[in-house]
């Protein structure tokens, strides 16, 4: 049979259809195009694929189940290593990831890893499935801070190693940014809510209402004998510009902004209580996921225009490339090069526009991208409803500050060792966004399998 | 779940709650508040913990119905369950022997100045405490308030119980009869605008407990930002007290007006989705 070098198209919503619901973008494989992908997949020898998942998951292995049909032993088989699947087939940057490594990718396409994942997990979640195998008990207790990707991860894992694992979470539902943070449309809440009850299937119980720093510390955590803690609170802590006017109403941090419009469900106000305010033109400051998410949000939620607003060039934003282009098949606008420095309301303290100014790209930064220089007198002034701040957040300070003796970074993350999640105190680990500064959902599900490991090892020489 | 475990009706649209909630009732403080959703479609709204009692394992919490979600509290009863109350959040009140203070509440204000006047008369303070409402009826915990108070004045705006004005005006009398060293003062944003006047050209710190729009209460949206001192805080970590002559009220005040329109359709709603014909939100 000869190679086909390229991959099977995902159904998508058709883009002026998607801008009027939640729903999601993406449909997914059906079983005939998910066995035609499979089989595209050389099942090499030394499968370079793998070396670029952060959870390890047998990616030849389950693809060769999915050749056979053989659904339910390709899930079984990916959940020996990842415990999110449903969720990582779909927001998992793939494209930088195991399908950057992927030997069909030199002459063709590579293999669509991500769909295939998520295939899997969506008949698991559709025809049910086993729960994952676990050890012996060891009658050892771990606390696990935060329900995002880390803490899921590395509760998960230590769940499967027969340890005792109570997850603590500040919100009402578990899921972190994947609840609140991730639109309904990229990753829907059921979906995430099913991921979540297979890890408690596991035996991890989860006690959501419950703020870690107020409630207990990590210290009282570890005199109430957990003999471990992991932390994975995140970067929660939004970032504003420090301009005048950015208290004005309308304007809004991405976290306000998606927790009322994906956590709250405030898209179905007033069926659901909590209320939100899109006017016709919204502008969105930043160009990452989480700007996108917003800026495509915003559309969904009535307003007639969607800017991106980014103070770099198309080439350095930090957004995945597949984001960047839902966005813009839906319409979102890009004014590339430009930055608000002011902001200017009505009477009633309402938002009406802002000034923006022009920049030029100068010498790259430490970043290694090139710097944004403003151009003098540039000014102009941009009419605006609604201002979404997507600027990046920072570490939430509410644990480090309430844990004696945890070692910090100058920019107020936790110092971890890279490879174990170790921190300064002892039987402390951490790991995610809380260590890193905001990242992505597999870096920190990456890091919370690799923590788990480490604790594990110290649990069993304790 | 949540269980209500008492409830009290002050007046019509005043109503306490004592609910369920050992691990906050073991670690709240003077000053902290609370987050709760009544139920699986409600919102987060935050209140402020009115007085705990450790060893029953319950925190008391003392609303008006001013809304849907309020109003949807108000017709729960003794057995019933809010679906999340979690808390306790915010900064606790700076509490130590400051010499003679003076607590004042207005309105439901007084719920919130209870454990902080009674911290207060714990730490060795004189207190004199004010508190203040439009009318008799809208007066409740003046029993309380006495207990943890070396004076109380109570001050209605009609005159139809205690002293007659604002409790800005008793504020400035109790001033000019003795030195005050410290004064804190709750209620609605207007009248601690007042208070804050009131005290500023007395030269007395002032502290007030703001009331913003809250999403999270944990400090990771920024919804509830308030400037004080020319400085954009988080009242839910940051707070909720602050100095009252930094605060900047009028924004504070605009800001909390911004869903306006929103809350009269939640309101028009109901509880029920039936537009007021069974009555629900009557």
């Amino acid at each position: 049979m000869p190679q086909v070098t390229t991959r099977h198209e995902m159904p998508t919503q058709d883009a002026r259809e998607r801008i009027n619901n939640f729903k999601e973008v993406a449909l997914g494989y059906d079983e005939e195009t998910a066995v035609a992908e499979a089989n595209r997949c050389l099942n090499c020898k030394k499968p370079k694929c793998m070396e670029g998942c952060p959870v390890e998951v047998p990616i030849p292995e389950f693809i060769s189940l999915v050749k056979k049909r053989d659904f339910k032993g390709a899930i079984k088989k990916i959940k020996t290593k990842n415990s999110l699947p449903a969720v990582c087939g779909r927001v998992c940057p793939q494209e930088n990831q195991c399908e950057k490594h992927c030997i069909l990718g030199k002459k063709g396409e590579p293999v669509a890893i991500g769909r295939l994942e998520r295939f899997v997990a969506d008949y698991e979640m559709a025809h049910g499935g086993e729960p994952a195998e676990k050890q012996a008990p060891t009658g050892k207790r771990v606390a696990v801070v935060g329900s995002g990707p880390a803490g899921l991860t590395a509760a998960g894992d230590l769940a499967k190693m027969g340890h005792r694992v109570t997850i603590f979470e500040a919100l009402h539902v578990p899921g972190g940014v994947l609840m609140y943070g991730i639109p309904e449309f990229r990753l829907p809440k059921d979906i995430v809510q099913g991921e979540i009850e297979k890890i408690k299937d596991l035996g991890v119980e989860i006690k959501t209402n419950y703020v870690i720093g107020k409630l207990d510390s990590i210290d009282e955590l570890l005199a109430e004998g957990y003999d471990a803690v992991f932390i994975g609170t995140g970067a929660g802590l939004p970032y504003f510009m420090n301009i005048p006017g950015e208290n004005l109403n309308g304007i809004y941090s991405a976290n306000e902004f998606l927790t009322r419009t994906n956590l709250m469900k405030a898209y179905r106000f007033p069926e659901y209580l909590t209320p939100i305010k899109v006017g016709e033109r919204v502008a969105v400051i930043g160009a990452g996921n989480v700007a996108m998410d917003a800026a495509r949000t915003a559309l969904r939620l009535g307003a007639k225009e969607s800017y991106i607003v980014y103070r770099r060039s198309e080439k350095e934003m930090p957004a995945r490339r597949e984001e960047i282009e839902h966005a813009a098949e839906e319409g979102v606008k890009f004014a590339l090069l430009t930055s608000p420095v002011e902001f200017h309301g009505d009477e009633n303290g309402s938002l009406t526009a802002m000034t923006c100014i022009k920049y030029e790209l100068g010498e790259p930064d430490a970043s290694g991208r090139r710097r944004p220089v403003p151009v003098e007198g540039s000014e102009y002034e941009m009419k605006v409803d609604n201002v979404v701040l997507a600027l990046g957040q920072g570490p939430n300070p509410l644990v480090p500050a309430t844990t004696a003796g945890l070692e910090l970074t100058k920019r107020g993350n936790i110092a971890a060792d890279e490879e174990t999640g170790a921190t300064s105190k002892a039987g402390v680990f951490a790991g995610g966004d809380i260590v890193t500064g905001a990242a992505t959902v597999i870096m920190a599900m990456g890091a919370g399998k690799k923590a788990a490991r480490a604790i594990d090892e110290y649990l069993r020489n304790k | 779940m949540y269980k209500i475990v008492r409830k009290e009706v002050f007046s019509p649209a005043i109503k306490l709650f004592e609910v369920e909630a050992p691990k906050i009732a073991a670690k709240a403080r003077a000053g902290q508040f609370f987050i709760l959703r009544v139920n699986e479609k409600g919102e987060r709204i935050p209140l402020t913990i009115a007085d705990f009692n450790r060893e029953a394992g319950t925190i008391t919490t003392i609303f008006q119905e001013v809304g849907r979600t309020t109003k949807d509290m108000g017709r729960l009863n003794v057995g019933d369950c809010l679906a999340d109350v979690v808390g306790p959040l915010g900064e606790p009140t700076t509490v130590k022997n400051f010499g003679r203070v003076i607590c004042v509440g207005g309105g439901v204000g007084v719920a919130p100045i209870y454990p902080i006047a009674r911290a207060l008369k714990e730490a060795g303070n004189e207190v004199i405490s004010i508190i203040g409402a439009r009318s008799k009826e809208l007066l409740f915990w003046e029993d309380k308030m006495a207990a943890v108070s070396d004076r109380l004045i109570v001050c209605t705006d009609d005159g139809s119980y205690g002293q007659k004005g604002f409790v800005t005006d008793a504020v400035k009398q109790v001033a000019e009869e003795c030195e005050i060293n410290r004064v804190w003062a709750i209620g609605p944003m207007p009248m601690m605008r007042a208070m804050a006047e009131t005290t500023r050209p007395l030269g007395i710190k002032t502290i007030v407990s703001l009331n913003p729009i809250m999403v999270d209460g944990t400090g990771m949206c920024g919804a509830c930002r308030v400037s004080v001192g020319g400085e954009t805080k988080f009242a839910c970590v940051d707070g909720p007290e602050f100095d009252a002559h930094l605060v900047d009220f009028d924004l504070a005040m605009r800001r909390l007006a911004y869903y306006k329109d929103e809350e009269k359709r939640a309101e028009a709603a109901g509880s029920c989705g039936n537009g007021g014909a069974c009555g629900c939100h009557k």
